[in-house]
């Protein structure tokens, strides 16, 4: 059989197999799957000894194909969903600074959060959108929603179902209008944000769900920025956090905390450093360790073990790469594996 | 006209905004809301002159037989799929139980986040293949990335916990992201900013002509 049809057996037998788990979990015949620690163990022995069989073949002069790396990347993500396995979790002063500044706010205060980002980085950011507005909601804090990317306000409803399930929000019997408001989408990138500053019902005349803005309890009164106690940017890119902090934050005095992505919190140091930023939650670390500090482990923790797990096997094939590179006297090219 | 009306709109309305910045008041803060709304109607055009002209060079695609054509079909029949529902669904169509909603969360979404995910592979095998200690700066390139990888993941410290605090794994990836990392970011900033000055002026004063097409 050809490579291409090899590609596209295994394909057509991921999606079977996703298919059947889905049915399962639909109609409840299939249930948690949970390794004991003994079989976590053994199941990352046998992965270690992998990389050790790949770095003898790779010091032999020939690199394994490109397939094997994406099945041990692929394993290192899904495995660790099986594992019972607890990691200790450290906080960083970034995500510290910001819990900080959400425990200051006394009960009633308003708080803004604008959903800049859309499901490709859905996995990072959800996280911290869910563990934010359940802490918020939880701690008698307003939360005015706002989206500067089109898909923003699907993804805060989203987060919102998830923390309007939590047992202890739901014996306060949060109102929509009067608690929290999804004020939707405008397009306009930095020049909403700058509107914002003067008049926010002029960028916002109706909420997510067609309601006037005047019709809303929660927002009425709330003119600019100067009504806004904290807000913070869930940020996957342009327009984000950048954005925010050179137009609400430098011009509009906004105390502003970011959520970004991995990749995009590098960029936010500078901002953190010079007081810009009140608190950042970088990647899905940042989302586990505000998840740490509220006391509810949510997708965060759970997803950090696979995390944890996709940078040790990227660092071995970095490290067996570089050990071939050396014992071949730093010139020899290696030979494409079969 | 064609190119001087453009050129006196952007010209106005560049220096509008660059006042307002400096001098608050009126008139120029009346003038900023004036032009930062029709900035969002313009905007919420662009979304529709977007959806439009992908339309129509599917379209075109598919008439012509152009090479992938196949993948035009594909663009089309999702982006009915995708719109039809929406304005067949009124007011609520976003709302928890719809179909529009159903097709956000359960295609929409894991269909983009597959798409991303994919990187988290071709970094694996990129950086097997080709990240390499060939001098002094890939190696600390790749002692800056061993540190921070590791370190801003818990088995970073795992490894690590016999050091002592300041010293483990956690540690030194907050060092370098901020310090030698902001630096590096700030620098970057800061050049991106002056060419940014520099380039806004010229389109300002009608110097630098590209955004209008040709020359």
């Amino acid at each position: 059989m050809s490579t291409r049809t090899w590609e596209l057996l295994v394909v057509a037998a991921v999606l079977i197999v996703s298919t059947i788990v889905y049915l399962g979990k639909v109609g409840g015949w299939i249930g948690g799957v949970s390794f004991s620690p003994a079989v976590s163990i053994i199941v990352i022995i046998l992965i270690f000894l992998s990389l050790v069989w790949i770095l003898v073949r790779t010091l032999r002069g020939s690199l394994v194909d490109r397939r094997i790396v994406f099945l041990f990347v692929g394993l290192a993500v899904v495995l660790p969903f099986f594992m019972s396995i607890t990691q200790k979790i450290k906080i960083s002063p970034e995500v510290q600074q910001l819990y900080d500044a959400l425990e200051a706010l006394p009960p009633g205060s308003k708080v803004l959060v604008s959903f800049d980002y859309d499901p490709p980085s859905a996995p990072e950011l959800q996280p911290m959108a869910e563990s934010f507005l359940r802490y918020c909601l939880r701690s008698d804090l307003k939360v005015i929603i706002i989206g500067l990317w089109p898909q923003g306000p699907q993804q805060a409803d989203l987060a919102l179902q998830i923390a309007l399930e939590d047992p202890e929000i739901q014996s306060k019997s949060p109102q929509y209008g009067v608690d929290y408001v999804n004020l939707g989408f405008q397009a306009g990138n930095e020049f909403v944000i700058q509107r914002m500053g003067a008049n926010i019902e002029s960028m916002f005349p109706r909420d997510y769900f067609g309601a006037a803005y005047r019709d809303l309890p929660l927002v009425r009164n709330v003119k600019n920025f100067s009504n806004i106690d904290y807000s913070f940017n869930l940020s996957a890119g342009y327009p984000g956090t950048q954005e925010w902090v050179q137009v609400a934050v430098d011009r509009y005095g906004l105390r502003l905390g970011g959520g970004n992505t991995a990749v995009q919190a590098p960029m936010m140091y500078p901002y953190l450093n010079a007081g810009q930023l009140v608190g950042l939650l970088g990647g899905m670390n940042g989302a586990a360790e505000f998840e740490l500090l509220t006391g509810v482990t949510g997708k965060g923790t759970k997803f950090m073990l696979s995390q944890s797990f996709a940078h040790m096997i990227v660092i071995a094939f970095v490290i067996i790469g570089n050990a071939a590179f050396f014992a071949s006297g730093r010139r020899k090219p290696l030979e494409q594996g079969k | 006209m064609r190119r001087e009306i453009p050129l006196l709109i952007t010209g106005i309305v560049g220096a509008v905004f660059v006042l307002q910045y400096f001098i608050p008041h009126w008139p120029f803060s009346k003038m900023n809301a004036w032009f930062s709304d029709w900035f969002s109607i313009v905007a919420a055009f662009a979304i529709w002159l977007g959806a439009l002209n992908l339309m129509k060079i599917s379209l075109q695609k598919i008439a012509g037989r152009k090479e992938d054509w196949g993948y035009a079909i594909v663009i089309i029949v999702s982006f009915l799929v995708i719109v039809i529902p929406g304005f067949g669904g009124g007011q609520g169509y976003r709302e928890a139980g719809t179909f529009f909603s159903w097709l956000y969360e359960w295609v929409y979404t894991p269909l983009s986040s597959t798409m991303f995910a994919i990187l988290a592979f071709f970094v694996a095998s990129a950086s097997y293949r080709a990240f390499r200690a060939r001098n002094l700066e890939a190696t600390l390139l790749l002692v800056a990335a061993f540190f921070v990888m590791l370190g801003r993941v818990p088995v970073g410290d795992l490894l690590t916990g016999f050091m002592p605090t300041g010293w483990q794994l956690s540690d030194l990836a907050g060092w370098v992201m901020n310090f030698p990392q902001a630096a590096g970011q700030r620098a970057i900033m800061i050049g991106i900013a002056l060419g940014l000055v520099s380039t806004s002026l010229r389109i300002i004063l009608g110097i630098e002509r590209s955004h209008l097409g040709g020359e």
